[in-house]
């Protein structure tokens, strides 16, 4: 078939041209098809960017940003909304960056490639793999009822927390194996244990890629609905949170509460934007922080 | 070394056993998770079967959990949930996949580095700001052009799970991509193949299996993502007939009504039956993923 084709080719030197015409037309297409479905992506950011912020931005000033809402819901701001979403997904990543890092660790310096680090793999896939909406079904089981946390500070975070660790295990695993090698063998050599080769050396190398997942992970936890609606989120509360069995508000289910279940939604419509602009900045300048942080990493170490 | 030495060997190899059995015991915590997760949906699930049967549960065409006497039959909010994902799929392969092999093979350096960040930050958007802007923004547009009841359907929701998932689709299509052996890619453009014979014949085949990966894993993301079904499909109770018909996915239906179900009611383990539902379907997906992905692994030229 080939010969056939080559002598094809030999044959029709003349009407070659066209041939290769059309072959360089195809490319063409194909590449300017491959670019609009990249551009799409960017319109598409831009185009929610643009409603949020020339929609949102007039809700937003310091009583927006520093007082609790007013007059059920219809006035005031968003403070203990901004407080419940700190609150939880540093209470997440405390509970999924200690875990993460550990679960990364033995996967990357210490499991043997076998049966058992193939199961502990599938475990983390198919963790990472679970719809939100089950997380909150889990915590509402597990932490809220059988382990008697109630809808609390604490049970999102916990919810939140086991959510992420797929995120921050691949993350660090990620920031392990761009660890040399003869880091390690260098500090084996000296006679260290590989304990103290993890702690001393792998660990430290490891540490700005470890820190850009935990941003990720912080992120993630900030911006997710489902698996607080049940576990930690409220409607409203008018207090800020005391302690970790306080339930509170947060942002990004204050923005669903106001835009669905509100007694006036229309009336605060300015205010749902405001409340999703602020949750997006948070979110997304943390990403862009750990990209920036990450493009200068990759950067460092070429 | 004396008998001394000898003991801080021992103690120093003890010690380093347990520092090893003890990151082992952490290295077990996802899984074990997993593990309680599906645990504790069935315990709280199982005993709706007490009341219908797994036939009618599944199969029933009827959802109305708060009626006297209620009917739990999950099937038009099983049909809404593949109906939603199957056009959001329609929607999301192509263009994920197209953006992939732009980023790896058509864009130069300069480009790629700011076209990434831009697929990352579409994936950092929550879930519930793409599913306000649906509907606040999408929904009267799309009702007002098309001339529809309400904006708030099918479509809509498709839609808006296409955009979550494309970032998914994208970069793990891009990682099996960019893994092609460049052997592969020189050798058929030393043959005189162009550039786009040598992605459409040799780069696609050889990825095939990481782009499948992809593509399931973004199905799944789909069939699993809450807020956007939950504030944008319309939460009818009916089996889709038509693209602009309002449905209620499985996740919309947990969400929306987990509040109002009096607790260990019939309708909360209703709805945790559900969730044991759709933790099958997206286990099912992840399986296939990562048995896709461990069976053709890509090998360097043995993979074509």
């Amino acid at each position: 078939m080939g010969n056939e084709r080559v002598k094809e080719r030999l044959v029709n030197t003349d009407q070659s041209n066209g041939l290769q015409g059309r072959r360089k037309f195809v490319q063409a297409s194909m590449f300017g098809l491959f670019r609009i479905a990249a551009a799409i992506n960017g319109v598409a950011l831009l185009i929610i960017m643009y409603f949020l912020v020339s929609r949102g931005w007039r809700a937003i000033n310091w009583t927006f940003l520093t007082q609790p809402p007013m007059e059920s819901m219809t006035k005031g701001g968003i403070l203990p909304c901004i407080v419940g979403t700190v609150c939880l997904s540093l209470g997440a990543i405390l509970v999924a960056l200690p875990i993460g890092v550990a679960s990364a660790i033995y996967l990357n310096e210490y499991a043997k490639p076998g049966r058992l680090l193939r199961i502990i793999r599938l475990g983390i896939n198919n963790l990472a793999g679970v719809p939100s909406i089950i997380f909150g079904l889990f915590g509402l089981a597990f932490f809220v009822v059988w382990l008697q946390f109630g809808v609390s500070i604490l049970s999102g975070a916990l919810t939140l927390g086991v959510m992420t660790l797929p995120v921050i295990i691949g993350a660090s695993e990620e920031a392990l194996r761009a660890v040399p090698d003869t880091y390690r063998e260098a500090s084996l050599g000296l006679g260290a244990t590989k304990w103290q080769t993890i702690n001393r050396v792998v660990l430290p190398a490891a540490l700005p890629g470890i820190l850009t997942g935990a941003i990720l992970g912080i992120s993630r936890a900030a911006g997710e609905t489902a698996p607080i609606m049940f576990t930690a989120a409220v409607f409203y509360t008018p207090s800020l949170p005391s302690s970790i069995f306080d339930e509170i508000m947060t942002l990004p289910y204050h923005v669903y509460v106001l835009a669905t279940a509100g007694t006036e939604i229309e009336a605060t419509r300015h205010l749902q934007y405001g409340t999703a602009l602020v949750l997006i900045v948070l979110v997304l300048g943390l990403n862009l922080v750990a990209i920036v942080y990450r493009a200068r990493l990759r950067r460092r170490m070429q | 070394m004396g008998k001394e030495g000898g003991k801080t060997v021992n103690i120093r190899q003890r010690r380093e056993k347990a520092i090893r059995i003890a990151f082992f015991g952490v290295a077990l915590a996802s899984i074990t998770t997993l593990g309680l997760i599906v645990l504790f949906l069935f315990m709280e699930g199982i005993p709706i079967f007490k009341e219908v049967s797994v036939h009618d549960f599944l199969f029933g065409k009827y959802w109305y959990p708060t009626d006297d006497p209620p009917d739990f039959g999950i099937f038009p909010l099983i049909a809404a949930s593949i109906s939603v994902t199957a056009v959001a799929s329609i929607i999301s392969i192509p263009l994920g996949v197209l953006t992939a092999l732009y980023l790896a093979e058509a864009a130069s350096y300069r480009v790629r580095e700011w076209v990434k960040p831009i697929v990352e930050l579409l994936a950092a958007i929550p879930s519930v700001v793409i599913g306000f802007f649906g509907m606040v923004v999408f929904a009267p547009f799309l009702q007002e052009i098309l001339d529809i009841p309400t904006g708030l359907n099918l479509f809509n929701a498709s839609l808006m799970l296409a955009f979550m998932s494309i970032p998914t689709i994208c970069s793990i299509s891009e990682d099996a991509i960019f893994s092609v052996p460049i052997e592969l890619k020189e050798a058929s453009l030393a043959l005189g193949a162009t550039h786009w014979e040598t992605i459409w014949r040799v780069i696609i085949p050889a990825s095939i299996s990481g782009i499948s990966t992809a593509i399931i894993l973004g199905m799944s993301r789909a069939i699993g993502e809450t807020m956007v079904v939950l504030m944008v499909a319309g939460g009818a109770t009916l089996i889709p007939a038509s693209l602009f018909d309002p449905v209620r996915p499985m996740p919309a239906s947990i969400a929306a009504e987990m509040a109002e179900a009096p607790f260990r009611g019939d309708h909360y383990y209703a709805l945790f039956a559900t969730g044991i539902v759709l933790f099958a379907f997206t286990l099912l997906f992840n399986l296939l993923a990562d048995h896709i992905a461990h069976k053709y692994r890509q090998v360097g030229a043995a993979t074509l």
